[in-house]
């Protein structure tokens, strides 16, 4: 088992400075992904999932439970290093822009691999997997549009060869026709690296396309876990009630 | 009679001399809602700009707008805000920055209200909470006493909507309303669009780059790309039989997801491609 997370609880300080108020955002949640396996988790704005996302990641720890990988606990680095990687909505602010397109894929490079020479060389390679070319090393991100400063924040979470990446949702503030490119991409590498994917989103269609299992998120507790051949037979009523609001094509 | 009649609009940039609306030709008819799509950048978030006069002022602007046989840049600054709202509404993507964030929602909605009509603080208070209501925002007093930020995307587009009821403007333009919303809440407010359009039989704009929500809602469609109009005509037929190149390629890339997504729903074998 790659990831577990097991019976995890997390709250956060609510109201002003002195308040002992606290909200719990959630609660008691458990659940498995496989190696290579493509784990969805859908829900609504304010449900908990990207809290859930960040624990995942181990840059917050839990109030209660564990997230484990490869059986050891996600708060160490040593552990994550090289394991976990990221890639976030807002893709305006996650590259520095004071970088290139080649010093944010270099950044992590030279951390997991010293040899300088043939990290360039990786640089060109990764670039022209997510469908970029070389070409772009010496652009900042402003001068790229969206879909393209998304596929060098793909580029830079496979660099480093992890065994999972925490998707938060990572094409919804892009172009539908974009979204298709990049979940296309996404597939293939999956086909290259055989990693896990870690979805999180609340377009349930596009999850649907990339995932092999789905949680349904509400309210910062799991209703239901159903694989994807099976999303048709869903029990809660939640559930059943996000499938009718779709709006299909 | 059309309501609103747009020729060969120009829209350019005056520093840099760049064209960001070529020539675009349009209009909407009473009654009718009219949707334009495209990717982002496609200029049509400035189109709709340009129709209530609300660019930037290095973006300049030529061409015709006919508001009711009128053209809107004979008008000075003073009378176009006061068709703002009350003529032309217009319901913006992002909630969060459409309010003032240092006022309660109330005062925001009573500072609108004042400025087009003559009614009493009761009045006003008494017009919104009906029409909040029938946007099926609960608690609507206490709504109107919270601020921006206490509330999520989904209310604060309901409460655009709502202002809209109690403003009964002739043309209503809707820009990106949905995008920024998750699922369930998008359809709810792609249903209290459809309400508005009944009840008030006012004229619609209504841009988005989601084709599966202006399919749901719109009338005819201009499809525009860097600037220009490619495609226009009746949404069911521009969608059933694309003629240019760039709309093929955006029903086609929306098909993949759908299909994939009704395969699995009608519980067929999922195919696996790599």
């Amino acid at each position: 088992m790659l990831l577990t997370v097991d019976g995890v609880e997390k709250s956060y300080k609510k109201g002003g400075m002195f308040s002992t108020k606290s909200q719990l955002v959630l609660k008691s949640i458990s659940f498995e992904c496989k190696d290579g396996e493509c784990l969805g988790i859908i829900g609504e704005s304010g449900s908990g999932k990207s809290t859930l996302g960040r624990l995942i990641l181990g840059i917050e720890k839990p109030d209660q439970g564990k997230v484990l990988f490869d059986g050891k606990s996600v708060e160490d680095r040593n552990i994550r290093a090289g394991s976990i990687s990221a890639v976030f909505q807002d893709y305006k602010s996650s590259i520095n822009p004071f970088f290139t397109v080649e010093d944010a894929i270099m950044e992590p490079l030279t951390n997991s691999f010293k040899d300088d020479k043939e990290n360039q060389f990786r640089v060109d390679t990764l670039l022209n997997q997510v469908g970029l070319t070389p070409a772009f090393k010496n652009k900042y991100p402003h001068e790229l549009s969206g879909g393209e400063v998304q596929r060098v924040c793909i580029a830079r979470a496979i660099s480093i060869e992890p065994s999972c990446i925490v998707l938060d949702e990572a094409i919804s503030s892009l172009d539908v026709s974009v979204q298709m490119q990049i979940l296309t991409l996404l597939k293939k590498l999956k086909g290259i690296y055989n990693m896990s994917y870690i979805f999180i989103t609340h377009d349930l269609q596009a999850a649907a396309y990339l995932c092999d299992r789905v949680i349904i998120f509400k309210e910062g507790q799991i209703e239901e876990t159903v694989s994807i051949e099976q999303l048709k037979d869903v029990q809660s009523d939640y559930a059943k009630k996000l499938l009718q609001s779709l709006i299909t094509f | 009679m059309n309501l609103l009649e747009v020729n060969n609009l120009k829209v350019w940039d005056v520093n840099t001399g760049k064209e960001i609306i070529v020539n675009s030709s349009f209009h909407l008819k009473q009654n009718s809602c009219l949707a334009i799509v495209g990717e982002s950048g496609s200029g049509k978030s400035v189109t709709c700009r340009a129709i209530m006069k609300l660019n930037k002022s290095y973006l300049r602007q030529s061409g015709e707008i006919l508001f009711k046989g009128k053209n809107i840049h004979d008008l000075s600054e003073k009378e176009m805000r006061k068709k703002r709202g009350k003529n032309l509404c217009m319901i913006l993507q992002n909630g969060m920055s459409a309010f003032d964030p240092s006022c309660v929602i109330g005062i925001h909605l009573r500072e609108t209200l004042a400025e087009h009509f003559n009614w009493s603080k009761k009045e006003m208070s008494g017009r919104m909470k009906s029409a909040m209501e029938s946007v099926m925002l609960k608690n609507p007093l206490e709504i109107m006493n919270k601020y921006p930020h206490q509330l999520s995307g989904g209310m604060l587009q309901r409460i655009m909507i709502a202002l809209a009821i109690v403003l009964e403007p002739d043309i209503i333009i809707a820009d990106e309303p949905t995008t920024a919303l998750d699922a369930i809440s998008q359809y709810e407010v792609i249903e209290q669009f459809k309400k508005l359009r009944e009840r008030l039989g006012c004229s619609m704009i209504f841009i988005s780059h989601d084709l599966a929500v202006v399919k749901n809602i719109a009338d005819e469609v201009l499809v525009m790309k860097d600037g220009e109009i490619v495609e226009r005509g009746k949404t069911a037929e521009v969608f059933s039989e694309p003629q240019h190149d760039y709309t093929k390629y955006l029903v086609s890339t929306r098909q993949v997801l759908s299909n994939h997504f009704n395969r699995i729903m009608e519980g067929e074998a999922v195919v696996v491609n790599s």
